[in-house]
């Protein structure tokens, strides 16, 4: 069974059609990239599976729960609050600028959301999130807040907080894009450590050596639709000419 | 009459001054977080009338809407009023004046909020309830605090006007000494214990900032 399934979504923002039919699965424990120009709707493709946005049209599908779907006219109905509510534990999102909350130590960003929304046992969402903090390098800081932080830091304070509530798949909002280069390289290290911990994860980076070198799959969006996806090297070698025109700008990669 | 006995009156005065002060932020700031939801709410109806009452709030003297709220039971209801009503009618005029300005605080504080914080929330699974009280409230409120400040020392010497419906404040001790002994003493003394109560309250409201200055947005 799939993890998560997209089908033909539709989302326009004031007449500006952003996604335009985009069908999309992923199974448990694959690493998808998601790569294309700037205003190509990757992003929003995200925000629509993370239900930050509603979809105009198309079905929203965690592990065959249905999330959302289209009712006889082709526009989508959502599901009930509650069964939202817990089809939304399996997934988190890690966000471009990080929304750490400000007025939370290190520790107590990760572990809030654990001991209020999933109500489990304090001492074992704090040991858990030390070991969190351990992975992602970041032990010393427990006790720090977020001004005190680097942008790499916060991103990875970011990563901590989405794997605490122990989500099924994981969604990156252009992680890096917020960071200077000396920083990207100390989170996409820590994305990469994560791949090899088989936890699913589709990610939206202009990363492109990384998303050549962690992925599964790579999926190239441009204007609002799919252009091409396969394995890394396929796309990388496409000769398709969209593709082509983007990837040329990288660089023999 | 004596300096000393002056002071005494005064003091008893100021006393109830601080009454009216402290009743007065009690009620309001809860009452004013409340009118700031009336105001921002999707319902037209609900923050329609919201809107009109923080206007008239805002917009009329605070001498004139106690003056309504003490004699407006009597003149508009035939309703007669007690002599210890006095105090309550400042007790309401204030706070509800008041919640009226904190409510247009709360809610530049609230709208002034990154939507990125209620995502993060939603994306963790917190219910509405929860982000506000947990997430939003705790940063609205440093980042509103240097304009309640403003309020809260204006608020000082506004207990005066209690004066206007014969609450026997410390502004209304200090002018029936001073017509009956002939003399400014009573103004000037009057006017030092003001600036006292509000060194004061900059020094507390200083150390609340402080306290808050733990983290930066």
């Amino acid at each position: 069974m799939n993890l998560l399934e997209m089908n033909r979504v539709k989302k326009s923002f004031g007449g500006l059609d952003v996604i335009k039919d985009i069908s999309l699965a992923v199974s448990e424990g694959e690493i998808v990239s998601i790569i294309g120009p700037s205003g190509s709707g990757k992003s929003t493709l995200l925000r629509c599976a993370t239900m930050l946005e509603t979809m105009d049209s198309g079905e929203l599908i965690y592990l065959g729960e249905k999330a959302a779907w289209n009712d006889e006219t082709g526009n989508t109905i959502y599901a009930s609050k509650q069964e939202l509510k817990k089809i939304g534990e399996n997934y988190g999102l890690v966000f471009q600028n990080f929304n750490l909350f400000p007025h939370f130590s290190v520790i107590k960003n990760i572990t809030d959301a654990p001991i209020a929304v999933q109500k489990r046992n304090k001492d074992e969402v704090y040991r858990s999130a030390r070991e969190l903090l351990q992975k992602m390098g970041l032990e010393d800081k427990e006790n720090a807040y977020p001004f005190q932080l680097s942008g790499g830091q916060c991103q990875r304070v970011a990563i901590a907080r989405a794997l605490a509530l122990n989500p099924k798949i994981l969604f990156f909002d252009e992680p890096t894009s917020a960071l200077d280069p000396e920083l990207t390289g100390e989170v996409l290290k820590v994305i990469k450590s994560l791949a090899d911990l088989q936890i699913t994860m589709v990610i939206v980076t202009h990363e492109m050596a990384f998303a050549k070198d962690i992925s599964d799959r790579i999926i190239f969006m441009a204007d609002g639709v799919i252009v091409e996806e396969g394995k890394p090297e396929e796309v990388f070698s496409s000769s398709h000419e969209r593709t082509l025109s983007f990837l040329g700008r990288y660089g023999g990669l | 009459m004596s300096i000393s006995m002056m002071v005494s009156q005064l003091a008893a005065g100021m006393l109830v001054s601080i009454q009216i002060f402290l009743v007065t932020l009690i009620f309001s700031l809860p009452f004013g977080l409340v009118i700031a939801f009336g105001r921002m709410s999707k319902n037209v109806v609900i923050s329609s009338v919201v809107k009109f009452y923080i206007s008239v709030m805002r917009g009329t003297p605070l001498m004139l809407q106690l003056m309504v709220v003490y004699f407006g039971p009597y003149y508009i209801f035939g309703i007669k009023v007690t002599n210890s009503y006095r105090l309550w009618a400042a007790f309401i005029g204030f706070v509800i004046n008041y919640a009226a300005y904190f409510a247009e605080i709360y809610r530049g504080g609230i709208q002034s909020m990154p939507v990125g914080q209620y995502e993060a929330a939603q994306l963790l699974g917190y219910h509405k309830f929860q982000t506000f009280f947990r997430i939003i409230l705790p940063q609205v409120m440093k980042r509103i605090l240097p304009s309640v400040t403003n309020e809260v020392i204006t608020l000082v010497k506004d207990t005066s006007l209690a004066f206007t419906i014969s609450v026997m404040e410390m502004f209304t001790m200090a002018k029936a000494l001073a017509s009956s002994q002939t003399s400014m003493v009573p103004f000037m003394a009057a006017g030092l214990f003001y600036y006292i109560f509000n060194l004061l309250m900059a020094v507390v409201m200083e150390w609340i900032e402080k306290k808050l200055s733990y983290y930066e947005n």
